[in-house]
């Protein structure tokens, strides 16, 4: 008896039932083998089946030549976070086999190139040998394509040993493909072939199955990075410029794209729009400042080591009161960091950033919906509050396909903020650029061009007064930093409210945002199921903190702030604002190892903060 | 009974906008008395009252710096926007995406140009975005006090006795290179001269860079310095007698043919050049860096129009705009239509 027959009947002789539409597949491959049509295919047919389905890109900085997973989870509960443990493992990098072996739960099934003899690893595992060169050279006579070909095998392997009907194989592969109908069958035969294989080689064994469901009809697939582009389409962008960084340049790209196919005047054929690639993200975001000055919808949009480039001109956004648009989609830093892994590094840093007394306005979005959401809303906010908004997504949200409703048209007109125009001046016979003759804070501004003698008016990052003039009396300051105080109170009641759900009596509170919020959702379940926790859940959605995130922590005796970094950046910024009496009640959780947050992770954490109590 | 008769006032100049020269002034300078800065926004007041620009169309930009300040100095009825240091052109061209039909003018230093601000500086002639930059370029940093900045010529002395022993980047050398498409150097005290590059500049479609030596009269204006007013007045070797035709203007300019070079502007305004001594043809690149390679060479100072190139196309026109301003299209043309968004879920699902 070979050892790989000695290690199935192992995890055979288990007791097992089969576990439906619960699992997660884990694809190793090498950067650059071309293996996103295979995976995407893979998750796409998971998807038409009707199944709750998300994938995640976990990839080097490195065009070609690293490691790279793709992780597709499918849950019938409608889990759409990283799940900690991998039940499949495609192993099809050399480099990185053993140690994806190694790192496996008992009991996972592995699908891997027959020639890297893994099953010698293992005894506690499912091992499925295919020989990917001999199957791919007859059906693929094109030597060049092969490596790429060769991928496709695996889906065709998964779909026999998971119960994937070929149909969706190819129903996926068209959508991939489109028209290229040669491209298509090339593919779909290489599926094929593995298929066969499979029937006639692998027994299956093991627990895992998927089967059709309902629960995808009508959905979307999308990343957060074209969901907030979409906004930005939508929210009426006219100026977006821009530095590439991952993970944001996939943003700017996406909305290139579709202002090129949306937004070209359709009787003249001009562009309603300008998109600008800049020479750093300094110059990004000083043209996107002098566009939001003269009365643009302007954008930007960028990562960590941008934002921190950026700092100088966001206080003088903010001082000279200029509305514009940034989207962060945050890495893992310090520094160069982690470039293409996910993070929430940037939340303390970007609610002050520059120097100075700077606040800024954030929003959060806790899924694509909201990337697209937010990316409208943060136009009309910036117009508003003539101030700069930050858009905090983050490299999970941004780069991975999520599943999604489709979002709903705005309804709501743009909301162009106090623009005065000439006949306005003519009435008003005047009026002060940084007063605040309605009392929220916010003034009155003219655009450049305005053909009015008295529309003119000097913006400038120095101190100045409601006149806008150069000032450098003390009560000129103060009154100015006290009047963009009060216009932050005012934006405090007017930013998304946090969204809350739970048992509002239950002595444990939590508290998240951003791309934490699926792992949440089934951590709430785990804490309930497992442990019979109860709890509330508030996900904040902007800074400044809104009056209900403050009543949220009073009503709890212990409140868990979740989050992706190290120094547990919100529980920070929280602190500043609760009062004395409740900063005692904050704990931390906290994530960063560079992976999209799981629920598994969160649930221990706070069930052993618990069980100290 | 005796009857008095008031002579009537004698009628006030106006230009052909019906506006007087006081409508282009600006706040009172607090600049150092006899900065070359303040001569500057002078000529910048009088060009734009000779040539009838709308004040509501104009926008100043500036970074930080003496001569950052100067935009508050002239055309107090235009919007003003003092950024930060060196960034004034990125400012500017996100301001002229946003609105067309703005006319710009940009201020700098040669600190918030040639140091600070050298990489937006570069970009910006890279692109012939249509806007006006000024360096009013005196040598040092006069507002943190006087230290050199990269213009500084080689082996010229501060007041403390420091030396600069860096060579010094020449902006206009650079700005030829990377594609600006309207180059002069002039001078503060030569009225005549920096009068007529401001005009030419305000006729121009594309980026205009005028280096304007402008001394610091309290750092930077003392013996054996090579932006002092002595120095330059000394070194001074103009191109070109120059002279500028506005495009509405039928005043013929009495020129020998022989003598004169004449190039078009975008409006249809001509800039006239009479020739002093060689030939010279603004138009070709090659000549006009070799110009200046030797004039570094001989110690001197060229100025006038150094290179001009009014065909080329503009950032705007690669942008391929509408015509109406981007900043005021209304909610119709840029936020699609309902089954736009229907058609791209569609294609999602
Ligand atoms: C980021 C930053 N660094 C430094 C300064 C300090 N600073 C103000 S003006 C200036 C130099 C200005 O020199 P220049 O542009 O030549 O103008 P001038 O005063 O000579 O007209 C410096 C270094 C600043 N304002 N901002
Ligand atoms: S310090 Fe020099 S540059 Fe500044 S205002 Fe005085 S003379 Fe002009
Ligand atoms: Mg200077």
């Amino acid at each position: 008896m070979g050892i790989s027959e000695f290690a199935v009947k192992e995890a055979e002789a288990s007791p097992q039932e089969k576990v439906i539409n619960d699992m997660s597949i884990q694809v190793a491959t090498v950067n650059g083998s071309g293996s996103q049509t295979a995976n995407t295919v893979l998750l796409r047919a998971i998807f038409q089946m009707g199944i709750p389905v998300s994938g995640k890109n976990m990839f080097p900085s490195n065009i070609a030549g690293l490691p790279t997973w793709f992780t597709v989870r499918a849950s019938k509960y409608g889990y759409i976070g990283r799940k900690k443990e991998i039940d499949f493992l495609v192993a099809m990098n050399p480099e990185t086999a053993e140690e994806d072996v190694r790192g496996l739960e008992a009991g996972a099934s592995v699908v891997y190139d027959e020639k890297l003899n893994l099953n010698r690893l293992r005894q506690d595992l499912i091992f499925y040998p295919v020989p990917f060169d001999q199957l791919v050279a007859p059906i693929c006579p094109n030597a060049k394509l092969r490596k790429l070909v060769r991928n496709m095998i695996y889906d065709g392997v998964l779909a026999k040993l998971l119960g994937i009907p070929m149909e969706e194989i190819h129903t996926a592969l068209k959508k991939q493909f489109r028209k290229k109908a040669s491209a298509v069958e090339l593919n779909f035969n290489a599926a094929r072939v593995g298929y066969d294989y499979a029937e006639q080689h692998l027994p299956k064994r093991g627990r895992f199955w998927l089967e059709r469901m309902d629960a995808t009809r009508g959905k979307i697939i999308i990343d957060g990075n074209s969901a907030a582009a979409l906004g930005a389409l939508f929210g009426g962008v006219t100026v977006c410029t821009w530095y590439p960084i991952t993970p944001s340049s996939s943003l700017a790209e996406a909305l290139a794209d579709y202002l090129r196919r949306y937004r070209m005047d359709p009787e003249t054929g001009k562009a309603t729009f300008a998109i600008v690639q800049g020479e750093d993200e300094l110059a990004s975001l000083g043209m996107a400042i002098g566009a939001g000055w003269a009365g643009a919808r302007s954008m930007t949009a960028t990562s960590g080591p941008g934002i921190s480039l950026m700092s100088e001109f966001a206080g003088l956004g903010y001082y000279v009161e200029v509305p514009v648009v940034i989207f962060d989609i945050q890495r893992v830093g310090p520094s160069t960091g982690l470039p293409t892994r996910t993070a929430q590094g940037d939340i303390l840093k970007n609610a002050v950033l520059s120097h100075g007394d700077t606040r800024h306005i954030l929003l959060i979005p806790g899924s694509v919906e909201e990337c697209f959401s937010m990316g409208v809303e943060a136009f009309d906010l910036a117009e508003e509050f003539q101030t700069p908004v930050f858009v905090m997504s983050d490299l999970d949200l941004g780069m991975n396909n999520w599943m999604a409703d489709p979002f709903p048209y705005p309804e709501k007109p743009m909301a162009r903020g106090k623009v005065l125009t000439a006949e306005d001046l003519d009435r008003l016979g005047g009026f002060e650029r940084y007063g605040d003759v309605d009392g929220d804070g916010i003034g009155y501004r003219t655009l450049p061009g305005t053909r009015h003698p008295k529309a003119a008016y000097f913006a400038r990052g120095s101190g100045h007064n409601a006149k806008a003039q150069y000032s450098e009396r003390p009560e000129d300051y103060v009154a100015n930093m006290d009047r963009l105080k009060k216009k932050l109170e005012t934006a405090r009641r007017r930013v998304p409210k946090p969204e809350i759900t739970g048992a509002p009596d239950a002595e444990i509170g939590i508290i998240a945002y951003g791309s934490s919020h699926c792992a949440i959702v089934e951590c709430l379940d785990q804490l309930r199921q497992e442990y019979g926790i109860e709890s509330e859940y508030c996900r904040v959605r902007a800074y400044p903190f809104t009056e209900e995130v403050f009543d949220f922590i009073r009503r709890h005796r212990r409140v868990y702030v979740v989050e992706q970094n190290r120094d547990a950046q919100m529980k920070s910024l929280l602190r500043m604002e609760v009062d004395a009496a409740e900063v005692g009640k904050l704990r931390s959780v906290l994530h960063y190892l560079g992976m999209p947050i799981d629920a598994r992770s969160i649930t221990d954490s706070i069930v052993s903060q618990e069980e100290q109590i | 009974m005796a009857t008095t008769t008031v002579p009537p006032a004698p009628a006030k100049k106006i230009n052909r906008i019906g506006l007087e020269r006081a409508d282009y002034k600006g706040a009172a300078s607090t600049l150092c008395a006899g900065c070359g800065h303040n001569a500057i926004s002078e000529r910048i007041i009088e060009a734009c009252y000779e040539m009838g620009i709308e004040p509501y169309r104009v926008i100043k930009l500036s970074g930080i710096g003496c001569s950052s300040k100067s935009p508050a100095y002239f055309l107090s009825n235009s919007h003003g926007f003092n950024a930060v240091h060196g960034r004034m052109p990125s400012v500017a061209s996100g301001a002229m995406f946003a609105n067309r039909h703005l006319i710009c003018l940009g201020v700098s230093g040669d600190g918030d140009t040639a140091s600070i601000g050298i990489g937006q500086f570069v970009h910006l002639m890279r692109r012939n975005v249509p806007l006006i930059y000024i360096i009013e370029d005196n040598g040092c940093y006069g507002l943190t006090k006087g230290q050199f900045s990269a213009t500084a010529d080689l082996g010229s002395k501060l007041k403390n006795g420091i030396v600069n022993d860096l060579p010094p980047i020449d902006t206009c050398a650079l700005a030829i290179l990377l594609g600006a498409t309207y180059v002069a150097r002039s001078f503060s005290g030569d009225k005549k001269q920096l009068s007529a590059l401001l005009k030419g500049a305000l006729a121009h479609n594309g980026t205009a860079l005028l280096d304007v030596i402008s001394p610091c009269v309290t750092f930077n204006d003392h013996e054996g310095s090579t932006k002092s007013y002595s120095y330059v007045q000394e070194h001074d070797d103009p191109l070109a007698e120059l002279d500028f035709v506005p495009f509405f203007s039928d005043i013929t300019v009495d020129y020998d043919p022989g003598t004169t070079t004449e190039v078009t502007l975008h409006d249809g305004s001509r800039l006239l050049l009479k020739k002093l001594e060689s030939d010279y043809d603004p138009t070709a690149k090659a000549r006009a860096l070799e110009l200046l390679m030797e004039s570094h060479e001989k110690g001197t100072v060229v100025t006038g129009l150094l290179y001009v190139n009014p065909q080329a196309p503009t950032f705007i026109d690669l942008l391929n705009l509408v015509d109406e301003p981007l900043a005021t299209l209304p909610e119709s043309k840029v936020r699609p239509p309902k089954q736009v968004l229907a058609e791209v879920m569609e294609l999602l699902k």
